[in-house]
């Protein structure tokens, strides 16, 4: 039953995308941008400067008060 | 604190500001968009007439086109928090991770569920489903909006929270707090009503652009009587919520107020500008006259502001040196507590280090006392509160403007749709094509008055944005601001394309 279910929902969405038109296009550029976006942009130019540069969140602490305060 | 770079700084801040206005091109349309496709169905359903099911679809697919092209440009922003505002994101992340994570799991998953089944269960699921699903897309994506806000309205009013001086972060104490802060509100139908009015004269503009040509009469003229009825209700509402929205500035951000409203000096029955020209290069204190000219209305900015005719309203003059009259607390005085503050900090963590519980304890009771100050230390100048005044005020009055337009704009509609003489009316419907690009200029400045005239700050007086940002070279904030900058305009133009090349098959590609 519960696979039955499962299966009609399955080709529900895989009917929807076979006999998209506009839509498919649009896919095309949705996954070149999230592929720039998260493979090229994020990895290479927007690290995580805090988690990529500090190992724990007392670390992580110690550096934002010293920036906050000047303090070493 | 060492050398702030505020090239890095101003970097941050231009790419920041790139990459939001650029999400907020496409979120409005999504969001008033969204709702105009659940009164279309709604009356497909009701009535039963197939014109009404073709207009659905044919508005659904500039939906699709626009919401596709959208995808993603929101998540940038928090790529950015990472990596430009580190000490941003690491002190508010307690904050604005409940926000942003019931936005992910609950309208998200609500939006892209009930996403497919408005597009692909045409014919395949009941039409009492299907229309519920377009509501639920239309309910969805305003809920995703709810949550952003709320984490918005807390930079600029913070509430329900307190900072903990050990981890350096605000911590959330009152959830309920932060979720219906009257800024938050505030903030929330405005933007959500002024989409509504984009998503209106987007429907009105292309429908108008039909009636130009002689195309698709008959689904113009009724999608016109749903769009300006729609957004003539929704401009009606978006000036309340544009008054409540500058009652909480009054009360929470008086120098955002002040900034927009051009006044430099507090009064009682304080009179408010409708139309005025700021005398350039003036500065705060500098006994020049604000404006060249001005139209005001006497008592009005009273009225608006504090809800009472001759209630004082606070000038930037006021804000910045102090009235003790009014019980303002000069900003000079905010920057002593504020650096005392930051030495308790200072000290907290110099004890710590050492293991002297003594000292470290006196110096958190100390802070605890300045706390609420410690924004205004890092301050060099008192001065450095004012915002750019000019841009605040222009964006301000030119929003108000233009909302103002769009509002006559939408009762000629109505009236001439009622009539149904909009055909003959090539002026109107002129002035109908280039509505939807006034509005979007519109729901930009929008954003402008809110973050402009928030300056300088990140969180209302607690962090100062050029305390906010990664000390980073600024050559790496440049290379990727140009990126963006090509990346935008590719999708942009990719997304105008399509949007145009549908527009003139019309309904019949659908």
């Amino acid at each position: 039953m519960m696979s039955s279910r499962l299966l009609k929902i399955y080709r529900f969405y895989l009917d929807g995308f076979t006999r998209m038109t506009v839509g498919k296009t649009l896919w095309k550029i949705i996954f070149i941008k999230l592929f720039v976006m998260f493979a090229i942009l994020k990895l290479f130019f927007f690290p995580d400067f805090l988690n990529t540069n500090f190992s724990t969140d007392q670390q992580r602490a110690d550096h934002v008060i010293h920036q906050l305060t000047g303090t070493k | 604190m060492g050398e702030i770079d505020l090239g890095t700084v101003n970097w941050a801040r231009a790419q920041f500001t790139l990459t939001a206005m650029y999400h907020w091109f496409f979120v409005p349309i999504t969001l008033g968009l969204s709702f105009l496709l659940a009164f279309f169905e709604s009356i497909y359903v009701r009535t039963g007439k197939e014109e009404w099911k073709h207009l659905t679809r044919f508005w659904m697919t500039l939906f699709g086109i626009n919401f596709a092209i959208g995808i993603a440009t929101g998540i940038i922003m928090e790529f950015q928090f990472g990596t430009n505002w580190s000490n941003y994101s690491w002190m508010v992340g307690d904050i604005f991770g409940a926000p942003l994570a019931i936005e992910g799991i609950f309208a998200f998953f609500i939006e892209a569920t009930f996403f497919a089944v408005m597009f692909f269960g045409w014919d395949r699921t009941s039409k009492g489903f299907h229309l519920f699903s377009t509501w639920m897309v239309a309910i969805g994506s305003n809920l995703s909006a709810l949550w952003i806000l709320v984490a918005n309205g807390w930079m600029q009013y913070p509430v329900g929270m307190a900072f903990n001086p050990e981890s350096a972060r605000f911590e959330m104490q009152n959830f309920w707090e932060v979720l219906f802060s009257p800024v938050a509100i505030a903030k929330f139908t405005h933007a959500t009503s002024s989409s509504f009015i984009l998503g209106s004269f987007f429907v009105i503009a292309v429908s108008s652009y039909y009636l130009l040509r002689g195309r698709h009469v008959d689904m113009a003229k009724k999608s016109i009587i749903v769009a300006s009825v729609f957004g003539l209700l929704s401009s009606v509402f978006t000036a309340y919520t544009g008054d409540e929205s500058a009652y909480a500035n009054s009360n929470h951000q008086p120098m955002k107020l002040a900034a927009y409203e051009g006044l430099y000096e507090g009064a009682k029955g304080a009179e408010v500008v409708a139309l005025g020209v700021l005398t350039s290069g003036k500065k705060v204190g500098d006994g020049q006259d604000p404006f060249t000219f001005k139209l005001a209305i006497p008592n009005g900015l009273s009225l608006m502001a504090k809800r009472e005719l001759n209630a004082f309203v606070p000038g930037i003059k006021d804000l910045v040196y102090g009235n003790e009259a009014e019980g303002i607390m000069p900003v000079a005085e905010k920057m002593a507590k504020g650096k005392e503050a930051i030495a308790d900090l200072a000290a907290m963590q110099q004890a710590g280090k050492t293991g002297d519980e003594q000292t470290k304890s006196a110096a958190l009771e100390r802070f605890k006392v300045n706390q609420d100050y410690l924004g205004f230390g890092y301050l060099d100048t008192p001065e450095e509160i004012v915002p750019p005044v000019a841009t605040t005020y222009y964006s301000f009055h030119a929003m108000v403007y233009l909302g103002t337009l769009l509002l006559l704009l939408a009762l000629l509609y109505v009236y001439f749709s009622y009539k149904d003489t909009l055909e003959n009316k090539k002026w109107l419907l002129v002035l109908g094509v280039s509505s939807f690009f006034l509005a979007v200029i519109a729901s930009e400045l929008g954003w402008v008055v809110a973050e402009v005239g928030r300056q300088p700050w990140a969180i209302q007086n607690l962090l100062p944005v050029k305390m906010a940002t990664t000390k980073i070279a600024a050559g790496h904030v440049q290379a990727s601001f140009a990126i963006f900058f090509v990346l935008f305009a590719i999708l942009l133009i990719a997304e105008i394309k399509i949007m145009l090349k549908q527009i003139k098959i019309g309904p019949e590609g659908v």
